[in-house]
């Protein structure tokens, strides 16, 4: 693992699905066994110059999410290495006993993409926005669930995944994200990355919710407060040692995801903390409701999913010290 | 082999196949008779006649593909398997015992020979199709078969796949519907009927279908998929008219989806698949 860290809070002008459609091409350019399954989405995964270029490699299964799904099993099967897109919610909930039984349970490993996650989902409202995603594959035994950063990380753990040989569900922000890494960063499936050191609190965080920690880092030096920030784009395996390691040196935890907290991110950190080294812990994230319709920004708002909201909780959990 | 000869081999390896269907789940006393039992015909014809494998080498790139998708029908796969040498068959007698290979539904993972997990209804169908298409990606000859119940063809995820094997003309695809008639909670027409007949939707989206009248006929199964293999450009239905729980004295009569007899119905039942097996033979 070797990352530059940029953090500047710039948005990127690409469009992160790019990441993703370029390291599947680089896969397929050297002959890998690589398939991309689509559901009447190729358009919105970006996948149109991918198919021309491979046919053989790229198949549309139209509107039926379930049957994709089990495709991509029977050719996994046959020893291609499989990456299923649709939207969040249909990659997950419409989709998942297909995920759960024709493929993980059948050892046969799967890259399931669930595109929009959260908030991102904004104009297609609370149908579209799936807040329990990761909660589904957290269910499912020995899976790698991921909800990746940025460009630059995306674009590597295409090609890790692809190699790993393991039932994995990775979260996609097509468009619109701030930059975090350089590109050319190297990461690694179930490491975490110490992003900021601090003692005072520390904030795990994934997704789009990184570059909001980090903001949240600098409003809290501001104060004289010292928080170490962490990027925990692998929710399941998680990395434990780094939890341990953030109770051990901060005494008090912030998690920050775009997911509901009751069986996301802060849930499988509290799982980690109460077994290892309880301390006190706030979480910053969807409370039990429902996703709607909404420009992102709104949708931020609405659900606490701001720096300043991981500020508060930073705070409380320091008090509770 | 003149054909006569070898459709009587096929007859006499149903007839062995019931018997020892009956031998492994009655080895538990309990489980899925009727369904197993129905489509052990065409087990019969598929491995005795028809599919490349190879027992010592069960994942041979080069084989064909068998998916049980009604995958409660588990029992009449293990003893087909058995006895084609994957096994010694006696092994799955240990059906459903604590760490079994053998448990109720079909699994990849468990069992030598089996291609594909089946449990949950319709998704067999999917994975058989998508093996299709990944043989088809290999330019590979090989064959998938994939068995789907009536009940089962409720799931709509069946029909999903239908659409998608036919949209990418996987000719190399052969389904055979166990028209048995009969779904757990009672005759299809009471439940959930099928429309214009489930060879209709078949056609319908696209597919060859082929109606056999008689689905425990191990000649005109044998037929069907001599048909089967002719035709280019679209997958291939077989249409099995079964009886449910055919050969098991105490299941055939009801038809019953699932079935636990008394120890003195189990010995009857075995005999008399016995001496059904000989009669066969003796032919």
């Amino acid at each position: 693992m070797s990352f530059t860290l940029i953090g500047k809070h710039e948005k990127d002008s690409r469009a992160m699905r790019d990441a993703y459609v370029t390291a599947v091409h680089d896969l397929m350019a050297k002959g890998e066994p690589v398939v991309h399954i689509d559901c009447d989405l190729e358009g919105c995964s970006n996948v149109g110059k991918l198919a021309k270029e491979f046919p053989n490699n790229v198949y549309n299964a139209g509107i039926a999410e379930a049957n994709a799904m089990g495709i991509a099993a029977g050719l996994t099967a046959t020893g291609k290495t499989v990456f299923m897109h649709s939207f969040g919610p249909f990659a997950s909930r419409r989709a998942f006993d297909q995920a759960f039984m024709s493929a993980a349970y059948a050892g046969l490993p799967v890259h399931v993409i669930g595109s929009d996650p959260g908030v991102c989902a904004a104009f297609n409202g609370g149908t579209h926005m799936p807040f329990e995603d990761m909660a589904l594959y957290l269910s499912v035994p020995d899976a790698v669930v991921i909800d990746p950063t940025d460009y630059a990380m995306l674009n590597c753990l295409t090609g890790k995944l692809a190699a790993s040989g393991k039932f994995s569900y990775t979260r996609l922000v097509r468009k619109g994200f701030t930059t975090v890494y350089a590109d050319g960063s190297d990461f690694e499936i179930g490491k975490g990355i110490e992003l900021r050191d601090g003692k005072d609190v520390a904030i795990i965080a994934s997704g789009i919710l990184v570059d909001e920690a980090l903001k949240a880092e600098e409003a809290l030096k501001a104060e004289g407060i010292s928080a170490k920030v962490v990027d925990m784009f692998t929710w399941k395996p998680l990395d434990e040692e780094l939890v341990k390691k953030c109770a051990a040196e901060c005494g008090c935890i912030v998690t920050a995801e775009n997911h509901q907290v009751g069986c996301g991110l802060g849930s499988v950190v509290a799982n980690c903390l109460v077994k290892n080294a309880p301390v006190p812990m706030e979480m910053v994230g969807v409370q039990d409701r429902f996703g709607q319709v909404g420009p992102e920004d709104f949708l931020r708002k609405e659900y606490n999913l701001t720096a300043d909201d991981i500020v508060a909780a930073a705070k409380k959990a320091i008090s509770r010290k | 082999m003149q054909k006569a000869e070898k459709m009587q081999e096929l007859r006499v390896f149903a007839a062995q196949i019931r018997l020892e269907t009956l031998k492994t789940i009655g080895s538990l006393g309990f489980g899925h008779v009727g369904g197993s039992m129905s489509v052990a015909d065409a087990l019969a014809v598929l491995y005795g006649g028809v599919m490349n494998i190879d027992p010592k080498n069960p994942r041979w790139e080069d084989r064909d593909w068998c998916v049980m998708s009604k995958g409660h029908a588990g029992p009449a796969m293990y003893a087909t398997l058995g006895l084609k040498g994957f096994y010694p068959v006696e092994e799955a007698y240990t059906l459903n015992k604590p760490h079994t290979n053998f448990p109720s539904h079909t699994d990849r993972q468990k069992t030598p020979g089996v291609d594909l997990t089946t449990g949950s209804l319709g998704q067999g169908m999917s994975t058989a199709v998508g093996a299709a298409l990944g043989n088809k990606m290999d330019g590979r000859d090989s064959h998938v078969f994939v068995f789907v119940g009536d009940g089962e063809c409720d799931e709509g995820q069946v029909w999903e796949a239908a659409q998608f094997a036919a949209h990418y003309k996987l000719d190399h695809l052969i389904c055979f519907v166990d028209y048995n008639k009969r779904q757990l909670d009672g005759a299809c027409e009471d439940v959930m009927s099928h429309g214009k007949g489930i060879g209709a939707k078949f056609d319908a989206f696209g597919w060859n279908v082929i109606d056999l009248p008689d689905g425990n006929d191990v000649e005109a199964i044998y037929d069907a998929v001599q048909l089967a293999y002719d035709v280019k450009g679209k997958p291939t239905c077989i249409v099995l008219n079964t009886v449910k729980g055919k050969g098991a004295t105490f299941a055939e009569p009801s038809g019953a989806h699932s079935s636990q007899p008394t120890p003195e119905q189990w010995d009857e039942a075995i005999k008399a698949s016995e001496a059904a097996y000989a009669a066969v033979k003796a032919q």
